[in-house]
C-alpha cells in the first residue's frame, strides 16, 4: 500500500542521529571549519557509539552497511538502506564535513561492505577504510584511471603505481580502497579495487588540499610507488571478465548515491530551517493554502525551495527502499543524486541571498552551509554524470553513442 | 509641452473621465450605467440545465455513509495494491486506446465526445471515492486510487481525463461530506446511471491572482435560504452541467460550499473555452440572486470541508500532471532517438539527452510528492503542506516539462500533427486551475 511516511520503526534512530547532529557536530562545525586540516577528536568516542549501535541494531546511523539484503519474500521491507539514509540525513542537518570525518564510516567501508567476501569482511572488521578513485587526469572518467596494479607471482603481491587525489579522509583512515587497471588495455573490465593499508610504505602522503568547503574533512593526495598489495586485498574477481564491464566496481555506486544524496537532503534542510526562522522573525511566514502568488515574494521563494527539498527527499528515500526490496535502482540513485545535488546548491545560495548579511556572515552557518553545499554536487558523480547515466538508461544508449 | 499634447493631454483626461464615470456619478445615474456593462459581460451566458434532470430531494435520511481510513502497515512502500495496479493498467489502457485517439477534435471542439462520456460510467469513475453502501465500489478511503486514475486518464489526454472525472469529484464530495439526506438526493445520479450526471466543482473566478480563500462570489442568509450571486471560471462541463458544487463567501462566515443544481433560477452558462484542457468544455458560470434551500450547503458550512476540498482539487491537477508529463517523456524519448541531424540521433548530443534526463527526474519528484499528500489524506492526516508543495512542484516543473516536450520536437512540436503541443497547453492548466475535480 502506498504510503511515503517515515516508518515507526526508525523513529528512535532518527531521533538519536538528529540528537548528535545537534548536540555533537552543531557546537564544532564553525571550529573546524576555520581550522581546516585540524582532526576532530570529538568524533572518536561518537564513533565507538555508533559502532555500537550498528553491532547492536545492524542498522546504523553512519555510513556503513549498504550491502544487498535478499528480499525475505514476506512483502515489502524497510532495511539498512532506508535507515542508513535517514541517519545520514540527520547527521548532514548537523555537519556535512563532519559525517565525512566519522571513524569506520568511509566510502572505503561502504564499498568493503558492499563488494567484499566474508574473510575480507572479517579481516578489515573495525577498520577505516577511505576511497582513492580519482585521478589528476581522470575525474568523472574513471574508466580512464592510469593507476597500474601489476601482478608479481614471485610473491603473490599487487604491485600499484600510480598518482591519486581527492582521498576523503585518507591521512585520517587506516585502510585505503584504491582503484587501478590491471591492462590499461582493456578499460573498464580491467579495473579493480585493492585494500591498502594506511601504513603500506608505498602509499605516500603527497598533500592535503584546502578547500570551498566540508574543510572539516580532509582531502588527501596520494602516490602510489611500488605499492605492493597482498593479493587478499582485491575486491571482487582478479579476472578480467570484459562481459561484466565496469559492473562489480560501479555496483557499489548504486547503494552509495542514495546516501550522498541523503547528505544533501540533510542539509538543504538545514539551510531551509535557519531561513524560515530568519524569515518568521522578519515578518513573513508561508500560508500553505493560500496561492503562492498571493503572498510575498520571500514566502512564495521559501516554498519554492520546500517543494524541490520534498522532490529531492522522496526521490531519496524511494532509490534507498529499491535497494531495500532487492529492485534495480541505478536509475533511481542517479535521479536522486541529481535532484538532491543541485537542490542543495539552489536553496543554500537562495538562502543566504534570503538572509541578506545574516546569511552571508559567519555568525550562523547558513554561508558555511552554501560552501558545503556545491561538493554534494560534484563528489559521487557530478550532477552532468548523473544526467548521462539517466540519459543512457532512458534513451537506450551505450557510453559510445552518448558520450 | 507645446500646445498640441497640452491638448491631447486635456481630451485624454476628458475621455478617461467620461469613463471613468465621474460623470455618471454626478448624474447619479452610476446604477443603470452599471446595468449596461453588466448585461456586456452577461453576454452569451444562457440558462443552464434546461434540458437537464431535476433531482428529487430526500428528506429523513438518517446519517450520512463515511468511508474509513486505510490502516496499512505503516512502512514506506512505493507499491500500488493489487486492485489498484489493475485499475491503472485498464485506466492507461483506455487512455491509450479511446482518449488520445479522440484528443485532437475533442480540443478543436472543446467538447468531450458523449459516447466517451458514457464510457466514463462504464469505467465506473465516479464510483471510486463512493462507499459501497452508497452504491459505489469502495471500502476505504481512495485518495492515492483517484490519483492513479487521473494520472493514467491524463496519460491518454488531460482534457478528456478532466470532462470524465469532474463528475466523480462531486461524489467523491459527497461521499466525503454530504448529509444523508444530500447522499440520497444526489449519489444515484452518479452511481446508479449508464452515464454519470454531469457535474463539477465550481470554485474559480476570473480575476489575476484568485485565491479561493477570497471569494467574490457571495451566499448571503433570507430567512432559510441562501442566495448566490457572482461569476464562476474554468468550469468543466459547464454548459451541460447538472450539478454544480459552488463555492462561495458567506456573509458573516467564510467560504463555503453549495450543491447548486443548474435548473435553479439565475444559473447562466456560457461556454468559454481556454488555452488547453478544452476537451473538458469549460465553462464560466454566472449566478444572479440564485436561491438555494438550507439543504444546498455542504458540509454544514464547515471551514475545514472548504479547505479541505481546495487541497484535493489541488491534488486532483497534479495528478493530472504527472500524466500527461510521463506522455510527454514517453512521447519524446521515441523521437529524439530516431530524429537524426548532422549525421547520428539528436539523442546522441548532451543537450538533448540531459532534457530528457531531467524531464524523467521532475517527473518523478512530481509523482512522489502527489503520492505522498494523497496518502497522507486516506490516512487522515493532515497535508496541507504536502499539498502545496506537491502544487507548486507540478505547477512549475508540469509546465517546464510542456514546454521542453515541444522544444524536442522542435518545429515539429509546434504543429497540431504531434500532440506536444497540446500537452503544453493542457500542463499550464496546472497551477492555474482551482477546483473542477476532486480526489
Amino acid at each position: 500500500m502506498i504510503n511515503l511516511e517515515i516508518p515507526k520503526k526508525f523513529v528512535p534512530l532518527v531521533g538519536q542521529a538528529h540528537q548528535v547532529a545537534e548536540e555533537v557536530f552543531r557546537p564544532i562545525s564553525r571550529k573546524y571549519d576555520q581550522e581546516e586540516h585540524a582532526y576532530p577528536k570529538e568524533l572518536d568516542m561518537l564513533a565507538a557509539l555508533i559502532d555500537g549501535m550498528n553491532e547492536g541494531s545492524g542498522s546504523g546511523a553512519g555510513a556503513a552497511g549498504v550491502r544487498r539484503e535478499k528480499s525475505d519474500g514476506d512483502g515489502v521491507r524497510n532495511g539498512s538502506n532506508m535507515s542508513t539514509v535517514l541517519g545520514i540525513i540527520e547527521l548532514c542537518w548537523g555537519d556535512v564535513g563532519l559525517l565525512l570525518s566519522m571513524p569506520r564510516q568511509g566510502l572505503g567501508n561502504s564499498a568493503i561492505a558492499s563488494v567484499a567476501n566474508d574473510e575480507q569482511l572479517e579481516r578489515f572488521r573495525g577498520k577505516w577504510a577511505a576511497m582513492a578513485i580519482t585521478e589528476p587526469e581522470a575525474g568523472s572518467d574513471s574508466a580512464a584511471i592510469r593507476t597500474t596494479a601489476v601482478y608479481d607471482e614471485a610473491t603473490g603481491e599487487y604491485v600499484l603505481n600510480g598518482e591519486k587525489i581527492y582521498v576523503t579522509s585518507g591521512e585520517r583512515a587506516d585502510l585505503v580502497v584504491v582503484w587501478a587497471t590491471l591492462d590499461r588495455s582493456v578499460g573498464r573490465a580491467a579495473i579493480k579495487s585493492f585494500v591498502v593499508e594506511r601504513s603500506n610504505p608505498g602509499l605516500k602522503l603527497d598533500r592535503l588540499e584546502h578547500k570551498l568547503g566540508i574543510r572539516a574533512s580532509d582531502t588527501a593526495a596520494f602516490i602510489l610507488d611500488d605499492c605492493r598489495v597482498p593479493r587478499e586485498n582485491l575486491l571482487g574477481s582478479p579476472e578480467i571478465d570484459t562481459s561484466r564491464g565496469f559492473g562489480g566496481v560501479m555496483q557499489t555506486f548504486d547503494n552509495t548515491r542514495p546516501l550522498v544524496a541523503g547528505m544533501a537532503v540533510g542539509l538543504t534542510r538545514a539551510c531551509l530551517e535557519l531561513t524560515e526562522r530568519l524569515l518568521r522573525e522578519a515578518g513573513v511566514e508561508v500560508d500553505y493554502d493560500r496561492p503562492a502568488s498571493t503572498q510575498s515574494a520571500a514566502a512564495a521563494e521559501y516554498l519554492a525551495m520546500e517543494a524541490d527539498f520534498e522532490a529531492a527527499r522522496l526521490l531519496t528515500l524511494e532509490a534507498a527502499w529499491m535497494a531495500d526490496n532487492s529492485k534495480p535502482n541505478s536509475l533511481q540513485a542517479s535521479m536522486a543524486k541529481a535532484k538532491a545535488g543541485r537542490t542543495c546548491v539552489d536553496v543554500a545560495l537562495r538562502c543566504v541571498r534570503l538572509c541578506g548579511s545574516l546569511g552571508f556572515g559567519q555568525e550562523l552557518l547558513l554561508e558555511k552551509w552554501a560552501r558545503d553545499a556545491k561538493i554534494l554536487d560534484l563528489f559521487e558523480g557530478t550532477q552532468q554524470i548523473q544526467l548521462l547515466i539517466i540519459a543512457r538508461q532512458l534513451l537506450g544508449k551505450t557510453s559510445a553513442e552518448l558520450k | 509641452m507645446s500646445m498640441a499634447e497640452r491638448s491631447m493631454g486635456l481630451s485624454l483626461r476628458a475621455l478617461g473621465r467620461l469613463a471613468g464615470s465621474d460623470v455618471v456619478d454626478r448624474l447619479g445615474v452610476r446604477k443603470p450605467a452599471e446595468r449596461i456593462l453588466y448585461r456586456a459581460t452577461r453576454d452569451g451566458f444562457k440558462a443552464a440545465g434546461a434540458a437537464g434532470r431535476t433531482f428529487k430531494a430526500v428528506n429523513g435520511n438518517g446519517k450520512p455513509k463515511r468511508l474509513p481510513s486505510a490502516a496499512g502497515t505503516g512502512l514506506f512502500d512505493l507499491t500500488p495494491t493489487e486492485e489498484q495496479q489493475m485499475l491503472q493498467e485498464s485506466f492507461k489502457a483506455f487512455g491509450q486506446e479511446q482518449l488520445r485517439p479522440a484528443a485532437l477534435s475533442a480540443d478543436t471542439d472543446a467538447q468531450a465526445p458523449a459516447e466517451l462520456l458514457a464510457a466514463g460510467g462504464e469505467l465506473g469513475l465516479t464510483m471510486l471515492g463512493v462507499p459501497d453502501e452508497l452504491g459505489g465500489a469502495v471500502s476505504e478511503r481512495s485518495s492515492v486510487t483517484a490519483v492513479l486514475a487521473a494520472e493514467a486518464l491524463a496519460q491518454g489526454d488531460m482534457g478528456l481525463a478532466v470532462a470524465l472525472l469532474a463528475p466523480a469529484g462531486v461524489a467523491s464530495a459527497l461521499a466525503l461530506w454530504g448529509d444523508g439526506d444530500q447522499q440520497a438526493t444526489y449519489l444515484p445520479a452518479f452511481v446508479e446511471e449508464e452515464t454519470p450526471s454531469p457535474a463539477a466543482l465550481a470554485l474559480q473566478e476570473p480575476r489575476a491572482l484568485f485565491d479561493p480563500f477570497a471569494l467574490q462570489t457571495t451566499a448571503r442568509r433570507e430567512r432559510d435560504d441562501f442566495v448566490l450571486d457572482g461569476v464562476k471560471s474554468l468550469v468543466p462541463l459547464a454548459e451541460r452541467a447538472e450539478l454544480l458544487l459552488v463555492a462561495a463567501r458567506l456573509e458573516g462566515h467564510g467560504p463555503v460550499l453549495f450543491l447548486v443544481e443548474t435548473k435553479a433560477r439565475g444559473v447562466l452558462v456560457k461556454a468559454a473555452p481556454s488555452m488547453g484542457v478544452r476537451a473538458a468544455a469549460t465553462g464560466d458560470v454566472l449566478l444572479e440572486g440564485v436561491r438555494l434551500p438550507a439543504r444546498a450547503l455542504l458540509g454544514d458550512g464547515d471551514p475545514t470541508v472548504y479547505a479541505a476540498a481546495v487541497r484535493r482539487a489541488r491534488l486532483a491537477w497534479c495528478a493530472l500532471a504527472c500524466g500527461t508529463a510521463r506522455a510527454v517523456l514517453d512521447y519524446v524519448i521515441p523521437h529524439v532517438n530516431e530524429r537524426v541531424a548532422f549525421g547520428e540521433p539528436i539523442a546522441n548530443r548532451q543537450s538533448v539527452a540531459f532534457t530528457v534526463s531531467d524531464i524523467a527526474v521532475e517527473l518523478e519528484g512530481m509523482r512522489l510528492a502527489t503520492l505522498r499528500a494523497a496518502a497522507r489524506l486516506d490516512a487522515g492526516k493532515d497535508a496541507a503542506r504536502e499539498v502545496a508543495i506537491a502544487r507548486t512542484l507540478c505547477s512549475e516543473k508540469g509546465a517546464w516539462i510542456g514546454s521542453n516536450g515541444v522544444q524536442l520536437l522542435g518545429g515539429h512540436g509546434y504543429v497540431k500533427e504531434h500532440p506536444v503541443e497540446r500537452w503544453y497547453r493542457d500542463l499550464r492548466a496546472v497551477g492555474v486551475a482551482e477546483g473542477a475535480l476532486l480526489v
